[in-house]
């Protein structure tokens, strides 16, 4: 076991910026649906779209990374290991079995978390930044009559910025669940606070900072 | 490297930051302040009427009034008869219907139904001198009555029952030397008192605007901007801008907030969307008949009720009528919120003659549009509704003679004799009478757009953002966030958090349960 530097400062910069953001997102969000009443549904519409606007910048800046940093591989589905992640859960870690993946700096998720998470960046993310968009400067009908531009009802964007939302409310419980399912209960936690984390296996020398490096050597 | 970027991102968001908050704080003057700068100021009359000797010789008929204006103001005559107010009628476009002269002279309502037959009474608001519905009188430009709207003395004022002529107790010659550009008060002497009472038909125009405060309407606010009916309401050659879609129904001639405000009036862009959909009218008068109360049922099936032969009223406690034996039953309503509609600036109209389904209420007026029309917004409506009379056999409206000179005229009010009033009255307008009667509920539709609250007292998001009974409860065709929702997806929405929440509570239940289980097995092996 060696402690290992898996989320760099732009990575935990950015996961703990889209939680807050989404979550801000969310309880704005179903005020504005009729849901829950706690900021005022006018500043809710408000605070909904600033939140919204910086959602789209730091997703800019967390594209560019991800491609400049090649990070985005992490994310690409597999069907190794699959099943055996999926029979961890419903059975393995009832009796402290091991993880059937090792999680390394290179390959920081498993093969479930792979699914969810490129699910989560090309379908849910997509289809709430298009029809929040759409819904943002949705007017009918359209200004100077462009009439390919012309979306009758609010409806059908509605619906699927409602769907979306509840998605991700969804995924948000299991989120913060699964987080408990490391080596120990507050692991995950902690490695995405400090950015270190235990790993089983070798230390990946390259991917470790020279000052970090110094400071575990001098222990 | 890293640490020098974000330093730099967050000087710059903080930056940013400052610039738009000083941006805010700006005193430059807003299209807003400039208007409340350019209406209060008036403009002083050019001449002194007082002086002029034409109007220094005694008057012993209205007409020489009349005669006195148009010879300094001449030509102006001949624009008042060319307008509505004269001619009580105008071509309008109806659609299914074609184009057709309407107007108060043919056009029945469900408050005092129609004048036919009561001219002597109604014809008392006619801008004219002694109405008679003849071409003579109309084309006479000395029955044109100057005084009614260009008064500046508060002393005019018509009689009643004389058909325009001035009340005997005016003195025509302090009158006409002291006129000027209309004032609230020439205005509001009819207007205000439309269907034979005060704020009886609009709701919305009433006496309290003769002197309002900034609470009962922000712009004739007294305390206020003080402006007047013709600001808005301006003129060219005595063509009036304004229109009611009680005897109108094309989209021309309208007073429209936005000339002044413009259509994107709102610091918050959000609110400036609404304006796209949503009349000004809709958020900014709350509501209406703010100081006294306005009818909005009147039921003429309980006309006729005598006491001891005689005709009697009954009032409420607050000192308003809810009978009259002329008039029937009445409801009234004070600060009424308004009901709401599609408008696009069209309306139909029920002309004398149209048949008519009893069997549901009949549509004096209709006011058209829908969500996907794009001329139409979203207007604020009070909605008139009453019990008159029609004609069980031809299944149409009946207009009653109501008004009576002398006993045995047949009118209404003097014989309380429905049948020899709708003998009467239908003979008036050249309709065949059955013979037999009954009365049918109608409905008449007002739109509202006076009374505008201050901006504090805006109807605020959540009265139409809202799940349950909110203003906009009855209006469909679109989709309304906060009040709509698909219900199969909240149904979905939900299965999956409740599921997704059973999942956690139940595998997490499970993981702590086994461990417990595993312990004491690991302490032993420890052992």
């Amino acid at each position: 076991m060696k402690k290992e530097y898996v989320y760099r400062a732009f990575e935990r910069f950015w996961h703990w910026t889209q939680a807050a953001l989404i979550i801000f997102l969310g309880v704005s969000g179903f005020e504005i649906h009729g849901s829950i009443h706690f900021f005022g549904y006018e500043n809710a519409v408000q605070y909904h779209n600033i939140a919204a606007i910086s959602f789209l910048i730091l997703i800019v800046f967390a594209i560019f990374w991800h491609l400049t940093t090649g990070e985005w591989r992490q994310y690409i589905p597999t069907w190794k290991n699959l099943r055996a992640q999926a029979q961890y859960y419903i059975f393995g870690i009832f009796r402290d079995a091991p993880h059937p993946t090792k999680k390394t700096v290179l390959s920081k998720l498993n093969p479930l978390q792979k699914i969810v998470y490129a699910g989560l960046k090309v379908l849910v993310i997509p289809v709430m930044v298009v029809t929040g968009l759409l819904y943002m400067f949705y007017r009918y009908p359209q200004k100077y009559e462009v009439l390919s531009l012309n979306v009758k009802s609010l409806e059908t964007i509605a619906v699927l910025h409602t769907i979306g939302a509840f998605l991700l409310v969804a995924f948000f419980i299991a989120h913060l669940y699964l987080i408990t399912t490391g080596q120990t209960v507050t692991s995950n936690l902690k490695a995405m606070i400090t950015g270190y984390e235990e790993l089983e296996g070798e230390p990946h020398e390259k991917k470790i900072e020279p000052e970090i490096k110094e400071a575990a050597l001098s222990k | 490297m890293k640490k020098i970027f974000f330093s730099l991102l967050l000087l710059g968001a903080i930056l940013g930051l400052v610039l738009m908050a000083l941006q805010k704080k700006s005193t430059e003057s807003t299209p807003l302040s400039d208007l409340k700068k350019e209406y209060p100021a008036k403009t002083k009359p050019s001449v002194d009427h007082s002086l002029f000797p034409e109007l220094k010789k005694k008057f012993t008929r209205p007409q020489e009034v009349t005669a006195a204006c148009i010879s300094c103001h001449n030509g102006r005559a001949e624009e008042v008869m060319h307008s509505t107010h004269w001619n009580w009628e105008r071509l309008e476009y109806i659609e299914g219907k074609g184009i057709r002269a309407i107007g108060k002279r043919n056009i029945l309502n469900n408050f005092c139904i129609g004048i036919a037959g009561s001219e002597k009474s109604c014809t008392r608001c006619h801008v004219g001198y002694g109405y008679e519905n003849t071409t003579a009188y109309f084309t006479d430009s000395l029955n044109v009555d100057c005084l009614a709207c260009h008064d500046n003395s508060g002393t005019y004022m018509k009689a009643s029952e004389k058909a325009g002529m001035p009340d005997p107790s005016v003195n025509l010659n302090f009158v006409a030397q002291h006129v000027g550009k209309p004032t609230r008060t020439d205005c509001g002497t009819c207007h205000f008192f439309g269907g034979g009472g005060n704020n009886v038909k609009h709701g919305d125009l009433e006496e309290a605007l003769f002197d309002p405060t900034r609470n009962v309407d922000v712009h004739m606010a007294s305390d206020g901007v003080n402006m007047q009916c013709v600001d808005c309401h301006t003129a060219q050659k005595h063509q009036m801008l304004g229109k009611m879609y009680s005897v109108s129904s094309m989209n021309r001639n309208r007073v429209q907030c936005e000339t002044c405000h413009g259509s994107m009036p709102h610091i918050d862009n959000v609110l400036n969307d609404h304006t796209l959909k949503v009349a000004c009218q809709t958020c900014h008068i709350p509501v209406y008949a703010k100081v006294n109360p306005t009818k909005l049922f009147w039921d003429w099936s309980q006309a006729g009720r005598l006491k001891d032969g005689k005709p009697f009223e009954e009032k409420d406690s607050n000192g308003t009528d809810v009978y009259m034996s002329i008039k029937g039953a009445f409801v009234w309503g004070k600060n009424v919120k308004p009901e709401y509609l599609w408008f696009n600036g069209t309306a139909s109209h029920y002309l004398v003659g149209d048949t008519i389904d009893s069997s549901k209420p009949v549509k004096i007026n209709t006011l058209y549009g829908n969500y996907d029309d794009p001329d139409a917004k979203i207007y604020p409506v009070k909605v008139h509704r009453g019990k008159q009379i029609y004609d069980t056999q031809y299944h149409y409206l009946i207009q009653p003679k109501l008004f009576s000179a002398k006993p045995g005229d047949g009118g209404f009010w003097g014989d309380f004799n429905w049948n020899r009033a709708a003998e009467e009255g239908m003979k008036k307008i050249n309709l065949p009478y059955s013979g037999k009667y009954g009365f049918v509920q109608t409905e008449m539709y007002w739109p509202v757009n006076h009374m505008v609250s201050p901006k504090e007292q805006a109807v605020s998001c959540t009265e139409c953002h809202t799940r349950d009974n909110g203003r906009l409860a009855h209006l469909n065709g679109f989709y309304l966030p906060g009040r709509d929702y698909d219900a199969s997806v909240e149904l979905f929405g939900k299965g999956i958090l409740l599921l997704t929440l059973a999942g956690v509570v139940l595998h997490g239940g499970a993981r702590i349960v086994m461990k417990r289980k595993r312990q004491p097995k690991a302490d032993k092996e420890a052992k």
